[in-house]
């Protein structure tokens, strides 16, 4: 079991796997996408408070689960890392954080612009917003620990650690609306009873969701294929390979 | 769009909130950009870094 878990998790051979893969999801991310946009744009009725500026809830509120989730792939992946010692768990945590902050920065922005015209303000310093602000430093936080510190080993391990200490805001984040007052409206999809949203809604906001999960899956590959070429700069495997690369050719 | 016909005019009004949909789908679509094309300048960067090692090494032997 630990060999097979060891083989399959090399560097090397996720190299090799990740390329191959990758179409697997960007190309149903990209159809979905597509057609999540269509009954969002055209077919989805307008709404009867916020007119038709509800509509940017097909992009808001997809980053903003996907900035929660990313968040989940990037501490566990790292907490892996930092327990079992697999190189790869290490190298997906470092790929999810650049994607992570922009999705972060993507839920913020439309929020902001959302927020405007149904709040009369792009901002206020309420738990969700700010919550989710401390979010994007935590991404940030990652990022530039991983950046600073020379020894990979030790940038990992001190990455990894913000990364599961930070986990305490994910909670925070979602329950806000339920524990503090806040001008942001509470959960709509995500509850016991049946979501209080209008079917035609539901199904392109749960398309595009899914979509944007498929876009992280296919993104989070490439840029771990980046990261396991640049960790094994020195190893034999990433020599011969460029080596036999001819001219430019990716 | 509650209207009987659909009128592009109309669609991209929408309804007066247009610079703020659009803008919100505009960035969208810049975020989507950023996490394509910025890992496909990084790979270029970290091909370029590796050749430069290996012929550096084979300088010095």
């Amino acid at each position: 079991m630990w060999n097979w878990i060891q083989k399959f998790s090399s560097p090397k051979y996720f190299y090799g796997m990740s390329a191959k893969l990758m179409p697997w999801f960007a190309i149903p991310a990209l159809v979905i996408g597509v057609y999540g946009l269509y009954l969002g744009l055209f077919v989805a009725p307008t709404d009867y408070q916020q007119g038709e500026s509800y509509r940017i809830i097909f992009i808001h509120v997809p980053a903003a689960w996907m900035s929660l989730f990313i968040y989940m792939v990037m501490a566990i992946s790292a907490g892996i890392g930092l327990i079992w010692q697999i190189r790869l768990a290490d190298v997906i945590a470092a790929a999810s954080a650049p994607i992570g902050a922009s999705f972060t920065f993507l839920a913020l922005v439309t929020g902001s612009l959302w927020g405007k015209p149904m709040w009369g303000t792009y901002w206020v310093w309420d738990a969700r917003l700010t919550s989710e602000l401390i979010l994007l430093f935590l991404y940030f936080g990652y990022m530039a620990l991983q950046a600073s510190i020379e020894d990979q080993r030790q940038a990992d391990k001190a990455s990894g650690l913000l990364a599961i200490v930070g986990v305490v805001n994910i909670p925070i984040i979602h329950y806000s609306v339920e524990w503090w007052n806040t001008l942001h409206q509470g959960a709509t999809v995500a509850k016991f009873d049946k979501p209080s949203m209008h079917i035609d809604m539901l199904i392109p906001l749960l398309l595009m969701a899914l979509a944007f999960k498929l876009f992280y899956a296919a993104a989070v590959l490439v840029r771990a294929r980046n990261e396991a070429l640049y960790r094994d700069r020195n190893r034999r495997w990433v020599r011969e390979l460029i080596e036999n690369m001819n001219g430019d050719k990716l | 769009m509650n209207g009987s016909e659909f009128s592009w005019s109309e669609f991209f009004a929408m309804g007066g909130y247009a610079y703020f949909v659009w803008m919100s789908y505009g960035i969208a679509l810049l975020v989507i950009v950023f996490n394509i094309v910025m890992p496909m300048v990084h790979r270029k960067k970290v091909i370029k870094q590796v050749k430069r090692a290996i012929r550096r090494e084979q300088i010095q032997q």
